[in-house]
């Protein structure tokens, strides 16, 4: 990950538009005054029942996997001609190869972001962003301190595995998708849920938003989708006009722009976890002007946190964007990842940094579920001197 | 201080009422686009109990208010499964409104009440007199046995009653024991055994016959054209279309709102194909409906909801859409000066689409720029682009712009929301009246006064019964007249 750069996350080039409640879901359209049309997004359905996608070597070759269900990719073109061409067409290129695994069949995918033309590139939304996220530490410790098992040292964490939500696993997140009103202009969508911030996609083109508007139920979600089951409704936020401003049709319809203008503020504001925090960006592609990058923000256990991945334009505006939001254990798991491979694995500097101790440091590795890295004997030595 | 509980108790029973008539005047116990249809039935069922257990003579008196067939078939089934408890002074008037009521429903509807009579088991004095004389007043009872024959046996056998002629032997034992005089008893028990024979029976009843002897489609849509009524004409346009045939068709004849539904459901390409006819024939549908009811109006703007959500839901496919589209034609035909503001503007109104989202102020704003005397808003309530806006540019323009009412705002609503027991409102300063034809306006314009709750109990009863007495009078009722 030499290619890490930090980069603040900026709506730039976009516009909010009052949200649409349903439940306790509210939907924040999201808005593009200009679209320039030289990069569409085309969505290619995968009906099988689990995926594998190849990371390193070829295809069918022994090397480095993602496994996950995948229902769909999307094939990204840019360039004014191909790009015309491309939207609304349904790519029916063959993709990777199908497997029968019994009553159930596997795709094997070759990488994450596949160039598959000139100008067309074929990219797994969100799993390239989550398979960055779990690649990040993963190689495990590469000093061998003697603290670690023989089994983190030789193989480190591998395999890793996190677990998500798939949009259908809620109703009413299937029902505020389709009695939600797509705006003209919209190319995107804040997706809160008890009026947190739970996921963002935004595409390039209002057309392509509108094709891809139901598959949001096959995305995946942070564990916060299914939280809050019986909480009350989103509260109604009614924003009202004082009437002793007004004294003729024009007061009354400056009013409403005010009152239009006073929503996407404030709904700025309550996506501020995401928009205008500073973030960890490397690149995975590079096409003309547009660059493809994953990105994750601070891990701090306090803060919210979303991994996800973006395409800017080279003049910074914000083109495409898809976010996960981890869920405070992911959190906290990654976090202490990156505090001991930031001490270099070394547990007393890493504790120090923590400002804990040694053995508090261990049980937390165990209490994240890490207790494999360790030997036995460190990790039970530990919890006896609690 | 018995005064004041007095007033009090007027009150809830003139908001019970406007509400349950305006429920009355939207809701179908069907899907709608933001409620499912259990929630539908199980909200306005409670509102016909609640009503009929309240205010009996005014539940039995909203039949003659106008309101759609769907709750004019629940009121009757509900009078009658609970005769006893009538008061003696009301009895007359209310089996002579259930009688004319009854009549005037579309037969398929009114056969449906007489077998709904069986199976909810009502079986008094009153309600087999009412089956009787129903079937005593039917132009042609040969026909309605081939056409409603399941139904008409359930009523028959129910009230033990005597038809003339050969109908109790074809009820009871059908095609296959004797051979009829009657010639369309005939041509049944015929068409069971010969093709020929079907095309001269109802519609309904040769389309179940034809598969049975397996004629083509396309063939069988050209032979049983000259059978057709207006209504299936309509419905089997597209049908026919892709059987590469024809049906003939006046267009319009047919009935405004759907007619709105069919250019609708049609492709934007056809649409703009035959738009000269289709707009000759909605201008002439909407001049027919006036001349029923005629309510002249002076400078009119329409504030008519074109977003997503207008596009209704599986059982009522854009029915919002279809019905802002009919007001956009009856009103622009009654009145003097006329001008449409869509919430998601359009360029023709005959190309109009469910799309969007909902900014309902906007155009408001601008039909008030215009200084009409009349605003009516079409639309389902929900506006969400800013959420309350409307209701806040009512109630400001109400207070503040306006507060001599030159201007009149009329939120006219197809759509039930049954979460609230009502259509869902714009504004609390804003009359909200459920309709679910855009024939019902003119109706539903004059019941306003109401749903505004400036009126008292008195003139509604007043309104109620003044509507009872033309109804009885005429012997059938009008869909709409003209209202003060």
């Amino acid at each position: 990950m030499s290619r890490d750069k930090t980069r603040r996350l900026l709506p730039t080039g976009l516009r909010l538009a009052p949200s649409q409640v349903w439940g306790s879901i509210r939907l924040v359209p999201v808005l593009r005054d200009e679209v320039r049309g030289d990069l569409r997004f085309a969505r290619r359905t995968y009906d099988d029942d689990l995926a594998v996608v190849s990371l390193k070597g070829g295809l069918m070759e022994p090397g480095l996997k993602y496994i996950s269900y995948v229902p769909h990719g999307l094939v990204m073109s840019w360039d004014n001609k191909q790009a015309e061409v491309v939207a609304g067409t349904r790519l029916h290129k063959p993709d990777g190869k199908v497997l029968k695994a019994g009553p159930f069949t596997v795709r094997v995918l070759h990488r994450m972001a596949r160039r598959e033309d000139k100008n067309r590139l074929r990219l797994l939304p969100l799993h390239l962003a989550m398979e960055g996220f779990l690649a990040m530490h993963f190689g495990g410790p590469e000093v061998a301190w003697t603290e670690y098992s023989q089994e983190a040292l030789s193989h480190g964490l591998d395999p890793r595995g996190e677990s998500s939500v798939p949009g259908w696993a809620s109703t009413a997140f299937d029902e505020a998708l389709r009695v939600f009103e797509i705006n003209e202009q919209q190319v995107g969508v804040l997706i809160f849920k008890a009026d947190m911030l739970l996921s963002a996609c935004i595409v390039s083109h209002p057309e392509d938003y509108r094709a891809l508007h139901r598959a949001l139920l096959e995305d995946f979600y942070g564990e916060l989708l299914l939280q809050y089951g019986f909480l009350a409704n989103s509260a109604d936020l009614w924003l009202s006009i004082d009437d002793r401003q007004v004294s003729s049709m024009a007061d009354l319809r400056n009013a409403v722009g005010r009152m239009r203008r006073d929503w996407a503020d404030f709904q700025g504001f309550m996506a501020g976890g995401l928009f205008g925090t500073e973030v960890v960006t490397s690149t995975v592609y590079e096409a003309g002007p547009f660059h493809l990058e994953r990105f994750v923000t601070s891990l701090v256990p306090s803060e919210e946190n979303h991994l996800g991945e973006l395409i800017v334009r080279a003049d910074g505006t914000l083109e495409y964007l898809k976010t996960y939001r981890l869920s405070a254990a992911q959190t906290r798991r990654a976090y202490l990842l990156k505090q001991l491979a930031g001490a270099n694995w070394n547990l007393e500097r890493a504790a120090a940094g923590l400002k804990t101790t040694r053995e508090d440091l261990v049980v937390r590795l165990n209490n994240a579920g890490f207790g494999y890295l360790l030997k036995e004997s460190v990790l039970r030595e530990a919890l006896r001197h609690r | 201080m018995k005064d004041l509980a007095l007033a009090r108790a007027e009150q809830v029973a003139r908001e019970d009422l406007v509400m349950f008539v305006n429920a009355c005047f939207s809701c179908t116990g069907q899907r709608e686009f933001y409620n499912d249809a259990r929630g539908q039935s199980v909200a306005i069922d409670f509102l016909h109990e609640y009503i009929l257990g309240n205010y009996r003579r005014l539940y039995a008196r909203t039949l003659a208010a106008g309101i759609n067939h769907f709750n004019q078939a629940q009121i009757i089934l509900n009078l009658l499964a609970t005769g006893k408890q009538t008061s003696p002074e009301d009895r007359r008037e209310e089996g002579a409104l259930i009688a004319s009521a009854l009549r005037a429903l579309p037969p398929q509807r009114a056969f449906r009440v007489l077998e709904l009579l069986r199976e909810r088991r009502i079986n008094n004095r009153r309600a087999r007199a009412i089956a009787r004389e129903y079937l005593e007043g039917r132009p042609d009872l040969s026909f309605d046995a081939v056409k409603y024959r399941a139904k008409l046996r359930a009523t028959v056998a129910h009230g033990h009653l005597k038809l003339s002629g050969e109908l109790n032997p074809f009820l009871f034992q059908g095609w296959r024991k004797r051979v009829y005089t009657t010639p369309l008893l005939e041509k049944f028990r015929q068409a069971h055994f010969a093709q020929d024979a079907l095309f001269e029976l109802p519609f309904t009843i040769a389309e179940g016959l034809a598969v049975k002897h397996g004629i083509p489609r396309g063939v069988f849509l050209e032979r049983i054209e000259p059978r057709l009524t207006v209504a299936e004409r309509l419905r089997l346009q597209g049908a026919a279309a892709r059987e590469e045939g024809t049906i003939t068709l006046d267009l319009g004849r047919a009935a405004l709102t759907k007619l709105a539904l069919y250019v609708l459901s049609l492709k934007p390409e056809t649409r703009r194909e035959r738009r000269a006819e289709l707009h000759a024939a909605l201008e002439q549908s909407a001049a027919r409906t006036l001349r029923r009811a005629s309510v002249p109006l002076g400078r009119v703007a329409a504030v008519l909801d074109n977003s997503y959500s207008a596009s209704g839901s599986t059982e009522k496919r854009r029915r919002p859409l279809g019905v802002a589209l009919a007001a956009h034609y009856l009103l622009s035909a009654s009145a003097r000066e006329f001008r449409a503001f869509w919430t998601n503007p359009i360029e023709d109104p005959l190309l109009v689409e469910a799309r969007g989202q909902t900014d309902l102020a906007t155009p408001l704003l601008d039909a008030l720029d215009w200084m009409p005397d009349l605003v009516v808003v079409v639309s389902d309530g929900y506006d969400n682009d800013p959420p309350n806006a409307v209701a806040e540019v009512t109630r400001v323009f109400r207070t503040k712009l306006d507060p001599g009412r030159r201007t009149t705002l009329v939120h006219a609503n197809p759509v039930f929301a049954s979460e609230l027991y009502a259509p869902r409102g714009i504004g609390a300063l804003v009359p909200t009246v459920g309709v679910r034809d855009a024939e019902d306006l003119p109706t539903v314009l004059g019941f306003a006064r109401f749903a505004e709750g400036a009126a008292p109990l008195s003139e509604l009863e007043d309104y109620l019964a003044a509507r009872v007495r033309r109804l009885l009078e005429r012997g059938k009722p009008l869909p709409a007249e003209e209202e003060a």
